[in-house]
């Protein structure tokens, strides 16, 4: 299937380097070096486009257009195409790209003061950005001597209010771990191993790691979960919500296999449920056995993804014993995952932080558990909205893959991924120094931080917590009333 | 045009406060004066007092002061009252019409106890149960707005200027321990009285001077535990705050400014003795939804004390004085130089550290 | 040996004694017994609660009764013997180790098992089990030696979707309504001496049963068809 065609120009010194770097065989070269171009093996990776020394190469859509049509869109064509030929269920990856569904974030415009109250200036006057997620009693309590009792269970300690969202080991290569790792490490954050196990290089970050449960159950055993600062137990992602995972035996290779535990070459194949939990008293037991084998030292956390009931959902999670709720919304991203589910299955994450965190008020335990909100978080504006919506913090995936050179072509499940992101393939991994990685993600988030400041300060708030649910912060553009209404915030001009 | 509640008004103000630890009691002709001496904070849109030990006779109850619209929602406040409380005494609030004030609503007063058997069935403690009572009829009966309703004390407010509204409800005739009082500057007029300050639940009142940055985060915390900001103010918001943190998680005013004014993380770290280190950051973890930033000075009454609290960054002016058994406080300390121009100590009390003074005789809340 | 009263001691009790051999007795519900475990022997009396042997990771644990739901659930070393029936959900997501059933075992037992290396989890049921046996099988051995020769030996849908690992049946007629993914083969001789007799005979003695018995008449296997993987469903966009 054609989407792009791959030009040059003049400028081209005909140094192969395109060719050496494209990893899907789109370019190659002829024995008398000249270029060949496979026009249909291009996915718009941008690799050889960023190589290329003398800036020579396009790649562009692909011209040639199927007869315009207002419902049967080229893509629906081709697909139906596809399928036509392989009977197959089309499998994508990254984020749902539906164009009709709006992106919220967007249409929330925030605040700032003027008069009333001053604004401050964060470079000069402290502003503060750290935040401690985990459960929070109902109640103090205080010895004989009427002095306080620490009775707060186990919390994480964010520097800043961003994670890295889970992704695996398998799914993405160690090097992105390693980076990953050394990035939350030094930011004062936490990465995320996702469910295909903690490679043992990566032990000594232990204080900065969540570790995940799925229901593949890969990796995990009693070392796993206390190498650990938080568990993880991930019922659903955004990208895919109610569907299981499936690793191809492909990407089941050496060190994959180890950390895994499943032989090499066999499929790892995640259920869609957990199939000790059918029910949320089964979540709860989870929970707390998971708590049993870490001896009540860590918090637990519970990832599902964003979809129509999410608010009862997330209030029957509070109430499991789960210290945080982790909200994925229809916008998150995957390794793989069928195209029509990612499209088209789940809610938006700025309606379900706003409706959970509504539900938790009126259910009087917001501040019971904390909430991380993800799914489509592209900059430090959407962070500070989805905390003025009610989330505790957020976490990132595909921004941060960005960072480490992904330019969202979709091509995960391929294994292929020019970047060295999204493979296993030697070859390829090699291609992202994991310290240097380490550098960019540190520098995006610094620079996140540094934005998140800017905007608090204008609006007079000097900690993070203040602007926690604080939706006066936040005015609708382009809204009807019933997304304002759910949203729980103000029209502009309002 | 919306009023008051419809929609958040922003205000500038001027506090003063005035606190005989030897309870002695004082006419309110001294707080007119010191609030007066600040009528530039102010811009004729609202003023208050708060005043203690002003109703000895009645001291063991409820005072509720309210504000009706129409006799209609009297007939239906006191039929409200009249199946939940014994209603010891009943009267019209004795004002002085004067050009100043204008739009006056029915002003009335009654003393009560909570009737004996509704209260056994409730299972709740007088306070409460007499809290609940007061939010449910701000919330429900149209018309209606209980302005204060702690014992032995009350709160008197209008639209105006501060040294009009004590004129207006003449309150040299009282005597009270404890004073405090407010001139506002809302942006926009209030539309009606209620939205005046002091604020007030059962015998906490709150004058506040500055517009807050955490609004909202506080109030949806706040409301999450069974109040009703009606009025959108910030002052509103504090005194809940305050109630709640006081009275039912039961902390001590000081280690309220711990949450409310919490020191920065930075500051904590700093802290040497490991035990108020970790005290700290308890307080700042456990409750950080009722952390306040932006600017703020506030006065909190309550019966047998005063505490006086900045903002952590000290966006607000805040002067406090002593002479003999007499503390003072306020915006500007002209307003208390006005009062009392040779105090034996002048000072400012820094950003969030909270000065709390209490009656001699009774040990702090 | 020492005894621990879980009514008096609680789970805490337990935890004292790490690395020894302890009876517990007294159980009547209690959750996560023996949960992550490393080390030591228990025997326990009573009926303990859900997720007993969660996470284990060594030592032995007897049961002489019954076991709840959510048994051995991510078990990855040790033992596990049940001289009852096990509840749904056994062995959910098991890594390594034995679990070994006397009885019945409920819907949905060693769904997920795997096998890693060194590590081949095992489990071993006396009676029959409910549907959806060793659903998504990835690894390890199951065996259902179904004792009381009762009819209906795994119920329905036995090994949806595995893909790797083996189930041994006790009979000569292949569960009812298998997928079709799925193959049936009838045991060998050399396998029959090599895998199956030295489990059950370990089994049998577990629980002092006669381990000939226990291996008369002939086995089935059911196995992933290799010929047909998941990977044929897809379509990459």
């Amino acid at each position: 299937m054609r989407r792009y065609r791959i030009r040059k120009d003049d400028s081209c010194v005909s140094c192969l380097r395109c060719v050496s770097e494209c990893s899907f065989g789109a370019i190659t070269a002829s024995e008398n070096r000249t270029l060949v171009f496979h026009h249909d093996k291009c996915v718009d990776c941008q690799r050889c486009v960023s190589f290329c020394p003398a800036g020579a190469i396009y790649i562009t859509e692909d011209e040639n257009r199927f007869r315009e049509n207002s419902v049967f869109r080229k893509d629906d064509i081709s697909e139906i195409i596809l399928q036509a030929e392989t009977g197959g269920v089309l499998l994508s990856s990254m984020g749902a790209r539906e164009k009709n569904i709006p992106v919220y974030f967007d249409r929330m415009l925030l605040n700032a003061s003027q008069v009333t109250n001053p604004s401050i200036d964060p470079l000069r006057e402290p502003m503060e950005t750290a935040v401690f997620i985990g459960q929070r009693p109902e109640k103090i309590q205080r010895d004989k001597e009427g002095r306080l009792i620490n009775n707060l269970p186990p919390h994480l300690e964010l520097k800043t209010p961003i994670l890295f969202a889970a992704m695996s080991y398998g799914a993405i290569s160690l090097n992105v771990h390693k980076a990953l790792a050394a990035a939350a490490e030094e930011l004062g954050t936490y990465w995320n191993t996702g469910e295909g196990g903690l490679h043992e290089s990566l032990y000594p970050y232990k204080e900065n790691t969540i570790v995940q449960v799925a229901s593949g159950r890969f990796g995990v055993h009693e070392t796993y979960l206390n190498t650990a600062a938080a568990i993880e137990i991930k019922i659903g992602q955004g990208a895919k919500p109610g569907i299981g995972g499936h690793l191809t035996g492909r990407k089941i290779i050496g060190d994959v296999s180890r950390t895994r535990m499943v032989p090499e070459g066999l499929d790892a194949i995640s259920p869609a449920p957990h199939h000790d939990i059918y029910s949320i008293e089964d979540l709860a037991q989870l929970v707390m056995s998971i708590k049993e084998a870490t001896h009540y030292r860590k918090p637990v956390m519970v990832k599902v993804a964003a979809v129509h009931n999410i608010a009862p959902i997330a209030s029957g999670i509070a109430r499991s014993g789960a210290d945080i709720i982790s909200i994925d919304g229809y916008r998150g991203g995957t390794g793989a995952a069928p195209k029509r589910i990612r499209d088209n299955v789940g809610i938006p994450i700025e309606f379900a932080i706003a409706a959970v965190d509504q539900r938790l008020r009126e259910e009087k335990i917001r501040d019971r558990v904390s909430i991380i909100a993800s799914g489509g978080i592209r900059n430090s504006a959407d962070t500070v909205k989805a905390i003025a919506l009610g989330a505790d913090a957020v976490s990132i995936g595909t921004a941060a893959l960005c960072a480490l050179g992904c330019h969202i072509c979709a091509s995960c499940h391929t294994g292929r991924c020019a970047w060295g992101i999204a493979t296993q393939d030697p070859e390829l991994t090699k291609r992202l120094d994991p310290e240097k990685g380490a550098k960019r993600l540190v520098n995006l988030m610094n620079a996140w931080t540094r934005e998140i400041k800017e905007i608090m300060g204008g609006m007079g708030i000097n900690s993070i917590e203040a602007l926690r649910g604080n939706r006066m912060a936040l005015r609708g553009v382009a809204l009807n009333e019933k997304e304002l209404e759910i949203l729980g915030i103000r029209y502009a001009g309002e | 045009m919306k009023k008051e509640g419809e929609v958040r008004i922003s205000s500038g103000c001027a506090i003063s406060g005035i606190f005989c630890r030897d309870g002695r009691r004082i006419t309110g002709e001294a707080i007119k004066k010191s609030i007066k001496v600040m009528h530039n904070r102010s811009n004729g849109l609202g003023g208050g007092f708060a005043g203690y030990g002003i109703y000895p006779q009645y001291k063991d109850y409820y005072a509720l002061h309210v504000f009706y619209d129409s006799q209609t929602s009297r007939e239906e406040t006191e039929r409200f009252l009249d199946r939940r409380f014994d209603i010891i005494n009943l009267s019209k609030i004795p004002v002085r019409q004067t050009s100043a004030i204008a739009d006056a609503p029915l002003i009335w007063r009654y003393f009560v106890s909570p009737l004996p058997h509704m209260l056994q069935d409730s299972q709740l403690d007088e306070d409460e149960y007499t809290s609940l009572a007061m939010i449910r009829i701000n919330d429900s009966i149209d018309g209606a707005y209980v302005v204060s309703c702690g014992k032995d004390m009350g709160v008197f407010k209008a639209v105006g200027y501060p040294e009009d509204v004590a004129d207006f409800y003449r309150i040299e005739e009282y005597e009270g321990y404890s004073w405090t009082a407010h001139g506002r500057y809302p942006t926009n007029t209030p539309g009606w009285w209620a939205g005046s300050h002091p604020f007030s639940l059962l015998d906490l009142t709150v004058v506040h001077n500055g517009e807050i940055s955490s609004y909202d985060a506080n109030r949806r915390a706040v409301e999450m535990y069974g109040y009703s900001c009606n009025l959108l103010t910030d002052t509103e918001v504090i005194t809940y705050i305050l109630d709640y943190l006081t009275r039912k998680q039961g902390l001590t005013l000081e280690e309220c400014s711990h949450v409310i004014a919490a020191p920065f993380w930075s500051t904590i770290a700093a802290t040497e003795d490991e035990d108020e280190r970790n005290r700290l950051s308890y307080m700042r973890n456990m409750f950080s939804s009722f952390l306040i930033t932006g600017p703020f000075s506030i006065l909190v009454g309550f019966s047998g004390g005063m505490m006086a609290l900045n903002d952590r960054l000290k966006l607000r002016s805040l002067v406090a004085a002593e002479k003999g058994h007499t503390v003072y406080f306020s915006s500007e300390e002209a307003a208390i130089r006005v009062i009392e121009d040779n105090p034996d100590r002048i000072w400012a009390p820094r950003g969030g550290e909270a000065v709390i003074v209490t009656l001699e005789k009774e040990a702090g809340r | 040996m020492k005894v621990v009263d879980i009514r008096k001691d609680g789970i805490d009790g337990i935890r004292k004694h790490e690395n020894e051999e302890i009876s517990v007795t007294g159980c009547l519900g209690e959750r996560y017994i023996g949960c992550g475990m490393k080390n030591g022997i228990m025997h326990i009396a009573g009926t303990p609660g859900n997720a007993i042997a969660s996470y284990l990771d060594g030592g032995s644990i007897y049961v002489d009764g019954n076991v709840q739901d959510a048994a051995a659930d991510t078990m990855n070393a040790g033992l596990l013997a049940v001289n009852g029936s096990a509840g749904d959900a056994l062995a959910y997501g098991m890594r390594g180790g034995r679990v070994y059933i006397r009885g019945d075992a409920g819907y949905r037992a060693g769904v997920h098992m795997k096998a890693y290396v060194d590590r081949k989890s095992i489990l071993v049921i006396g009676g029959r089990t409910g549907s959806f046996l060793g659903e998504y099988l990835a690894g390890g051995i199951i065996i259902v030696l179904n004792l009381d020769e009762r009819k209906d030996i795994t119920g329905y849908f036995c090994g949806n979707g595995m893909y790797a690992g083996t189930i041994y049946l006790r009979t000569q007629c292949p569960p009812v309504n298998l997928s079709d993914k799925l193959i049936t083969r009838n045991v060998g001789k050399e396998e029959m001496e090599s895998v199956i007799r030295p489990l059950v005979t370990d089994f049998a003695s577990v629980f002092s049963l006669s381990a000939a018995k226990c291996l008369e008449g002939r086995f089935m296997a059911v196995e992933a068809d290799k010929s047909k993987s998941y990977s044929q469903l897809y379509a990459a966009v």
